[in-house]
């Protein structure tokens, strides 16, 4: 019924990490571009060729050593693949919305794991992105910087001393880095914490963004909180800026679920076992509905409402994942409309809980 | 789930409003939230539409005409176009529009000088830069002790660290 084989889930979704209570991923990017050819937006078709083969170059070898470790990478052109697979890659966070719209020159590289992932002609030649699970933003620095060394090595990039890595866009001018965090925070939500949040981040040269990056809608509680400014600071400050106001909001969070507990359990507990209820039993759910109940179904296993200990953290991780349109719709193996999907979604859901848990 | 309004349509729009910190949810569908005044194409706030905000203040004529002209003579990207769509064209771009940049980013990033990473290959043309500031240093202390044959080995090496770089 649902063909597990259809899809390939990322390592950062499979695995777990540090403080992943709270903290989905880390992720780093850095926007670099090729000195001797105009930005993919000015290139014509024979120079965006000319970037992918540099990187194929580079990146099609038996092994790669970055950073210690061993990595083999494959990559795909978007424009040979069809819409739902490119919209896979957006639902894992592995291709920005707009990498995933059809056209020429498109290349995503991808290590088998996919932690390490490269968009060639983006908006930039190159971006370089790593993506761990958990709160691990300096692990991810490392990596990206060992791979930014090494196509470094073998190119050169469009620099200025005054200006440093240049980009398409001067928002990503300098550094070129954009270190985010994906939180899950729904005890802040409920608290209605939220708009003194965004404040508090974005005095500190921080935004906070939706889950598919810039522009897109927050679901199921779950933010990316990323740097702002990329000219004028520090890599390392930038990112330890960053990690200082994480763990921040997890202080926060884990403040705002014990006052929850504290001060309004029957509230809590209500919402938390209604909302586990209508995910085992739901006839027909959308995604941002399911996403919202996975929410305080992970909140509920995190505060020891939901005792099963088979809605474990992974299947969660996983299903906040499985369940959005391109993933539901390649596990079914065809296409079908919204409310066919939202039928099949509740019972991906409730098929998912039995495998892994068989506590119904 | 069916719209808020007229309870009739699918529901695709959520808004969710803060106002004092009072959280309101609504859930439209897309005609009813066009209807409400809740959706409209144009006011999508990204940081590309800031950028071109920022740079579309009401110049005088002069200026405008100036500018219609600039274009970069490398990659032809006109400053008409940057200004529409907030993006450079190539390395070349960023010489060519330098004055006009400058602000932008004292706007953006509240700096004007990157203090970060730098590429391997530019720290190798610092050092040999510096090589070649010692080398000349030695080379002008041995003329003065008229050491001629040593002055003509460094000049030598001084030429050959400048080919490595390129001449600049």
């Amino acid at each position: 019924m649902f063909n597990d084989e259809n899809i390939s889930l990322s390592s950062w979704i499979k695995q777990k990490g540090s403080e992943d209570d709270i903290i989905l991923s880390s992720r780093i990017r850095l926007a670099r571009n090729l000195k001797e050819l105009p930005f993919p937006g000015q290139s014509n078709r024979k120079q965006m060729d000319q970037v992918v083969s540099i990187i194929k170059n580079i990146m099609l070898k038996k092994k790669i050593k970055v950073a210690g470790q061993s990595y083999k990478f494959n990559y795909i052109e978007i424009k040979k693949k069809t819409p739902l697979q490119r919209m896979m890659f957006v639902e894992k966070n592995l291709s920005s919305p707009d990498f995933a719209q059809n056209g020429y020159g498109k290349t995503l590289f991808f290590d088998q794991s996919e932690e390490l992932s490269i968009m060639v002609n983006e908006e930039d030649h190159l971006r370089i992105q790593v993506l761990l699970p958990g709160l691990e933003i300096k692990r991810a620095w490392v990596i990206a910087d060992a791979m930014d060394d090494l196509i470094e090595s073998k190119t050169e990039y469009a620099f200025s001393k005054k200006w440093g890595y240049l980009s398409a866009c001067p928002t990503n001018l300098g550094t070129g880095l954009r270190a985010s965090v994906m939180v899950h925070i729904p005890a802040l939500n409920l608290s209605s914490n939220m708009t003194r949040l965004f404040e508090v981040v974005g005095k500190l040269g921080l935004t906070v963004r939706g889950i598919y990056g810039e522009g897109s809608e927050s679901a199921g509680n779950i933010y990316q909180i990323s740097n702002q400014i990329t000219l004028g600071k520090k890599e390392g400050d930038i990112i330890e800026n960053l990690e200082s106001v994480i763990r921040h909001v997890i202080k926060q969070e884990k403040n705002a679920r014990e006052k929850l507990y504290k001060n309004r359990p029957v509230f809590i507990k209500d919402k938390i076992m209604r909302a586990y209820g209508q995910l085992k039993h739901a006839y027909s759910i959308s995604t941002n509905e399911a996403m919202e109940l996975l929410s305080y179904v992970k909140l509920g296993r995190e505060m020891d409402i939901i005792k099963e200990k088979e809605i474990s953290p992974l299947l969660l991780k996983r299903l906040f994942i499985i369940i959005r349109p391109a993933h539901l719709q390649s596990l079914i193996g065809e296409k079908i409309d919204t409310s066919a999907r939202d039928i099949k979604r509740a019972e991906l859901i409730q098929t998912e809980i039995n495998r892994k848990g068989g506590q119904i | 789930m069916l719209c808020d309004n007229c309870k009739k349509r699918e529901a695709t729009i959520h808004i969710t409003k803060y106002i004092d910190d009072k959280k309101t949810e609504l859930y439209l569908c897309e005609k009813c939230a066009r209807e409400t005044g809740h959706l409209n194409d144009n006011d999508g706030f990204t940081f590309q539409n800031l950028i071109t905000g920022i740079l579309n203040p009401d110049f005088n004529d002069l200026n405008k005409i100036k500018e219609s002209t600039m274009e970069c003579n490398n990659c032809g990207l006109t400053y008409e176009k940057f200004k529409r769509n907030g993006k450079m064209g190539c390395t070349e771009c960023y010489s060519k529009f330098e004055n006009r940049l400058n602000p932008l980013m004292k706007k953006i990033h509240g700096s004007e000088s990157h203090i970060g990473k730098v590429p391997q290959s530019e720290k190798n043309h610092l050092d040999v830069k510096k090589d070649i500031e010692e080398l000349q240093a030695k080379m002008e202390k041995v003329i003065e002790d008229e050491n001629f044959e040593r002055a003509a080995q460094l000049r030598d090496e001084i030429c050959e660290l400048e080919k490595k770089i390129g001449s600049e």
